[in-house]
Parts: C-alpha cells; sequence; structure tokens
C-alpha cells in the first residue's frame, strides 16, 4: 500500500520528448516506475530508448491509455501549453495527473482546476508547479530524487519540493510510505487535506509529516481536518517566519500581506490541532522521531 | 506585480471601463498643461502603489493651472507610508459624487475559483465595512471557464443589492471589469469608488491592478508598466540575471535551491542569530532546482555585491542537481570574481547535502579556498554563518 502510486501505476509522460521530460523520464525508470509511454502529436508512432528500455510515444492521452492502461501521467509541458494538456488529460479521464510545470498562469490553473470539478473530478490533479510524488521501492512520477530514502512508514506532505527532500534525507533511515509534493501555486490539485486523508486511510503510513508555507490558509484548513479526521500522529513544519510582508518569496502562492496566512499564525492553528510543530527541518524530524520511537 | 493607479486607469479604458481622463506627470511645470488640456481645473493625485494617500494629503482639487503646479509641487516627492512620490495623476475633475460602491475580482485560493466582491458600501473604509458588517459585502464565486456575462453580472449586482436605478449599468461595468481581468491576466481587478455621479452615471474613479508575471509570455506590453525606478539596483540587477531575488535588512546574504528551503534557510539563520547579537538574513536567493556553476556565480556576485553583507550561507540540497556541479560552481564563482578584480573578503559558509554531497564537499575541500568553510548541517551552518556575521 501507498497512497495515490504504487508499483502497479502505469505511467506516462506527456511532455516526454523535450530536455526535462527526457532526464525526468530516464531517472524515473531508474526508480522502478513503470513507464509505459510518452505523448507527443508530432512524434506519435516513434519509440525512444532510454538506456535500452523502448518507449513507444502516441499522439493523445486517450490513445496511450487505450494501447498501455495507462493510469498516471506525468506532465513537463512548458507553461504556454500546459492548460490544453491538462485539459487533455481530464478529457481523457486519466485517474491521476501530476503536473510538474512551473510557471503557470493562475488564469490557466484555475481554468484546468475547474474543468476537472466540471468534469466530475474523475482526475485528480497534483500540482501544478510540484516535485511530483513518489513511493520508494515501487513508483516515482515526477522529479523526486529516489535515492535519498526507501521505503518505510512515514507519509509526507509538502508544499515545497527542497523541503520535501531536506525531509526525506532528515529520515532516511525510516523511510517512507510515499512523499508527495503538492506545490506552492495558488491554485493546486491535491491539497494537504487529500493527502491527509489518504495517509490517515493507508494502513502502511504510522506517522505523518506536513510542511507548509506562508500564503493561503491550506495550513488553518488542514489543522481543522487534522482535529476532526486524524487519528494517526501528526508533525508539521513551517517555513517563512521571517518572510516580509508583501513579498513574493518564489512560490506565487507564497506571499504575506496581512496577519492572515503568516507562519507563525499556522504553527498556532496546527499546534492547537495536537499537532507537534518543529521550529527546524531538523527539530521537526527529531519529533517525528521521538513519536516513532514511542 | 501591483500597478499604479494610472496604469490601471489606461488598462480599465482599454476594455472599456468608465473612467475619467487622466495623465500622468511626474513634474510640477506639467500639471500647467494637463490640467490646461482638462479645460483649467484638476484633481492631482499621488501615484503609490500603498493605501490611504488621500489621508495622507495626496490627493488635492486644484482649480486652476497655477493650482495644479502648487500642488504638485506639495505632493511631488511627499512621503506617504515610506513610498516617496514619484508621479502624480493630473484627473478630471469627478462630478458631483451621489454614492460610492465597491467592486472587485480576484483569486479565491481556499475554494480555488475565482471571487467577485461587490458592495453598495463603497469608498474610503471599505475595509471597516467588510470587518464590522459582512451582510454588506457580497461574495460571488465565479467560474474560470464561465466568466461574468450580463447574465452572472446581474446576479452579483441582486446579491450585492445595487439600488434598481443603478442595477443595469453597474452589470455592464462588471462586464468590463471582467474582461479587464482575463484579458490582463490580472490577480486582481478593484474599483472602488465605483461612483454614481450626479448625471445618473457610473463612474470608477479609483482603481488597483495586480498582474501575474507568469503570464508575461502572452503579455508582451506588460513589461512597460513595471516600475525600474523604484526597484531595488540589487534586486534589479537579479532580475536582469534571470534570479528570483529579494532584499531584506539583515547581514548574512543566503543562496539556495528551492523557494521553500530557501524560506526555512532564513528562518533558522535568524534563530541562529539570536544567540549572535540578533543578525538576520540579508536577502532571500532562490537559485532554483538545476542550479548550474554560472547561475552560482551570478548570485554569489549579487550577493557580494551588497554592502549590508557581512558573511555569506549557502545552502544547498542536491535533488536532481548534484551536489559535486554546485560545489564546482562555487569554485569558479569564486575564480570568475577574483578575474574581474571583485575581491572577494566575506566568509562563505557552505553546506551541502543530498545527490553527491560527498564528492562536492571534497571539491571544496581540495579547493581549500581561505574564505569558505564547510559545515555540513544546515543548523550548524546557520549558527557558523551568523557567528562570522556577528564578528565582523
Amino acid at each position: 500500500m501507498a497512497i495515490f502510486l504504487n508499483k502497479d501505476s502505469k505511467v506516462i509522460v506527456q511532455g516526454m520528448t523535450g530536455a526535462t521530460g527526457m532526464k525526468h523520464t530516464k531517472l524515473m525508470l531508474g526508480d522502478g516506475t513503470n513507464i509505459v509511454g510518452g505523448v507527443n502529436p508530432r512524434k506519435a508512432g516513434t519509440k525512444v530508448d532510454f538506456d535500452g528500455t523502448e518507449v513507444p510515444v502516441f499522439g493523445t492521452v486517450a490513445e496511450a491509455m487505450k494501447e498501455t492502461g495507462a493510469n498516471v501521467s506525468v506532465l513537463f509541458v512548458p507553461p504556454a501549453f500546459a492548460k490544453a494538456a491538462v485539459v487533455e488529460a481530464i478529457d481523457a479521464e486519466i485517474p491521476l495527473a501530476v503536473v510538474i510545470t512551473e510557471g503557470i498562469a493562475v488564469h490557466d490553473s484555475a481554468a484546468f482546476y475547474a474543468y476537472a470539478v466540471e468534469k466530475g473530478n474523475k482526475t485528480r490533479l497534483i500540482g501544478p508547479n510540484c516535485p511530483g510524488l513518489i513511493t520508494p521501492g515501487q513508483s516515482n512520477a515526477g522529479i523526486i530524487p529516489g535515492d535519498i530514502t526507501k521505503p518505510g512508514r512515514i507519509g509526507l506532505v509538502s508544499k515545497s519540493g527542497t523541503l520535501t527532500y531536506q525531509m526525506m534525507y532528515e529520515l532516511r533511515d525510516l523511510g517512507f510510505s510515499s512523499a508527495v509534493g503538492i506545490g506552492g501555486d495558488p491554485v493546486i490539485g491535491t491539497t494537504h487535506i487529500d493527502a491527509l486523508a489518504a495517509f490517515e486511510a493507508d494502513p502502511d503510513t504510522d506517522l505523518i509529516v506536513m510542511i507548509g508555507e506562508i500564503g493561503g490558509d491550506a495550513e488553518e484548513r488542514a489543522a481543522d481536518f487534522i482535529k476532526a479526521n486524524v487519528t494517526k500522529p501528526v508533525v508539521g513544519y513551517v517555513a517563512g517566519f521571517t518572510a516580509p510582508e508583501g513579498k513574493t518569496m518564489g512560490h506565487a502562492g507564497a506571499i504575506v500581506s496581512g496577519s492572515s496566512g503568516t507562519a507563525a499564525a499556522k504553527k498556532e492553528a496546527l499546534e492547537a490541532a495536537g499537532v507537534k510543530v518543529g521550529k527546524t527541518p531538523t527539530e521537526t524530524a527529531k519529533l517525528a522521531r521521538a513519536i516513532l520511537a514511542g | 506585480m501591483d500597478l499604479f493607479e494610472y496604469q490601471a486607469r489606461d488598462l480599465f479604458a482599454k476594455h472599456g471601463v468608465p473612467v475619467l481622463a487622466g495623465e500622468v506627470i511626474d513634474t510640477p511645470e506639467a500639471a500647467r498643461e494637463a490640467t490646461e488640456r482638462l479645460g483649467g481645473k484638476s484633481v492631482v493625485k499621488a501615484q503609490v502603489k500603498v493605501g490611504g494617500r488621500g489621508k495622507a494629503g495626496g490627493v488635492k482639487l486644484a482649480a486652476t493651472p497655477d493650482e495644479a503646479v502648487a500642488r504638485a509641487t506639495d505632493i511631488l516627492g511627499m512621503d506617504i507610508k515610506g513610498h516617496t512620490v514619484h508621479k502624480v495623476m493630473i484627473a478630471e475633475t469627478a462630478p458631483e459624487i451621489v454614492e460610492e460602491y465597491y467592486v472587485s475580482y480576484l483569486l479565491d485560493r481556499t475554494n480555488r475559483t475565482f471571487l467577485a466582491i461587490a458592495s453598495v458600501a463603497g469608498g474610503m473604509d471599505i475595509e471597516e465595512v467588510a470587518a464590522s458588517t459582512p451582510e454588506k459585502v457580497a461574495k460571488v464565486p465565479v467560474d474560470a471557464n464561465k466568466g461574468v456575462d450580463i447574465e452572472k453580472a446581474r446576479e452579483i449586482v441582486a446579491e450585492a443589492q445595487f439600488p434598481a436605478e443603478v442595477a443595469e449599468k453597474v452589470a455592464e461595468v462588471l462586464v468590463t471589469l471582467w474582461k479587464t481581468f482575463v484579458a490582463e491576466d490580472a490577480l486582481l481587478v478593484e474599483v472602488n469608488p465605483l461612483a454614481k455621479v450626479a448625471s445618473g452615471d457610473i463612474l470608477a474613479l479609483d482603481g488597483k491592478v495586480s498582474l501575474d508575471e507568469n503570464a508575461d509570455f502572452r503579455q508582451p506590453e506588460h513589461e512597460a508598466l513595471e516600475d525600474k525606478a523604484a526597484a531595488n539596483p540589487l534586486e534589479a540587477a537579479a532580475k536582469a540575471k534571470g534570479l528570483n531575488y529579494v532584499k531584506l535588512e539583515g547581514e548574512v546574504g543566503i543562496i539556495g535551491n528551492g523557494a521553500g528551503l530557501v524560506m526555512s534557510t532564513l528562518d533558522v539563520v535568524a534563530y541562529a542569530g539570536e544567540n549572535h547579537g540578533g543578525v538576520k538574513p540579508a536577502n532571500f536567493l532562490d537559485i532554483g532546482g538545476g542550479a548550474s556553476a554560472e547561475v552560482m556565480a551570478n548570485g554569489l556576485e549579487i550577493i557580494l555585491g551588497d554592502a549590508d553583507v557581512k558573511s555569506v550561507f549557502v545552502n544547498v540540497f542536491g535533488g536532481i542537481t548534484a551536489c559535486d556541479e554546485v560545489a564546482n560552481g562555487i569554485v569558479q564563482a569564486l575564480e570568475l570574481l577574483a578575474s574581474k578584480g571583485e575581491e572577494v573578503t566575506k566568509p562563505l559558509v557552505v553546506r551541502l547535502d543530498g545527490n553527491n554531497a560527498e564528492l562536492g564537499r571534497k571539491i571544496l575541500s581540495d579547493a581549500n579556498h581561505p574564505l569558505v568553510q564547510r559545515v555540513d548541517t544546515m543548523d550548524g551552518a546557520a549558527d557558523k554563518a551568523a557567528e562570522l556575521a556577528a564578528a565582523k
């Protein structure tokens, strides 16, 4: 078990034949991901060789699904074309679409999110602007380095890519069931709450680490959800205590304006829900260790 | 990117939102001709990206061209909440205002949809209205794919309980305002006040627009709206190199990869600084996931060029980018700066973890640069960087 992704997942890559897509398809294959195809209408019918593994290229997501039974798509499509690619994935009703692309305009992400809802949420979106997700030892859908850690019983959900890696590294000896990078954009598909619910239901997860950052109120809502619905221990970390108000710090979503959305408010909300919150990533890892050690 | 009022006015006009005539000037003398063009009287309005300028004396009526010059002289150079006024808008005087309303569109992050906000109680104190009498502020979700047509606009108008005699006119404004929101890839369009004047007409008298920089690829005209004069010189230099940099107040220069990790680094340095005389991070600089030697060199050059910086903390977790590449980047960057004659005198604390960390650390050890120290944990390295900054 794991959440959203496992050894049976059949993965296609939209934008596989671009430079970033090629690089990461190779890495994902190396991590054992069952990649069954790529999508590029201009290269349909060709095959791409990744160190001896031949991956066929299809013209559309629907065709790739029909031919291969694919149930996950990872998107490396450039921002200008990302909306059309996500809409195509939704139209094909692929169960999971992982949007790695960074820098998508908010009007585009709001449009494809609304489209997914309108189509009955048949496609779970993760991202955009995220590192994807990994179930160590089984499958890797995105750009999380596959060699940081091993399979284990910690579930991780994070807005930030490099903080995901840092936390996996801090707890690498214990291992993870799944780690999900949900992205830091203002509009994202899968939320902290979605991942928390999935980890709560996953028999192979004993403890959940949740990483948030300034901006929005996702962490506050996650705190409410934890209080009402999560019985497993949750350890939290929030980045951005020293971020000045009104400045965007890289992630389009990580902007503080006014008191709501500050790191302090998020920490307080999480602690009120019984979540142990670390001051630094290292301290957060220690809290997780202490809980697992009983 | 937040726009000035005059830029918002121009975008409103472009998409059919009813606005008054106005032009922006930056010298008092130019106020005369601008006012003459408006028929001899005008409103002189400070252009600052902060609220409350009216209360601060940044908006004045001028009954003659001479008076406009005098008011512009007063207002240009004025400080409004830390913002210096470099430009004023010479605007047509508004006809007698009968009522003031409020309308805006923005992203509702919580519900991941767009939101129309409308109120018949607009004007200067809309924040207070929203806080004390939320029932006077209508919030109507707008589907990103369906948008706001006249039917939807009427729904918003009804929800906000606009008086019948202005309902249709306000609805028409809401349609043109939505056009502005979508066509310009805005994150926020706000009209406050949306005024009903004596003639019964509806006019957007002041507005705010914030644009999405992620949409720049399809908005070639937006670059010209950037306020290059106001940018911190280091921020401008970083932007020219494509670096994601924000200048802060402290003494420890920060370079890291990934926005989340860099934000976390700022926090960890600030905590460490509490034990070292209160030193703080000097900047945010994210060199991104695929940090090459060249990007590292560019980043170091910006940070070392900041006179406030006393020490530098390079905090990299090698994910896809291998740490040996990062280490080579640091070594090459120092050589590059030396070859340019820019003497590096500030100590660097480097923490490398993750992909090929051992190799990266070895490269730094072998290079044996007198100013570079390796500390292999994030908290330990932050403490060292803070200590070095405090000792300077």
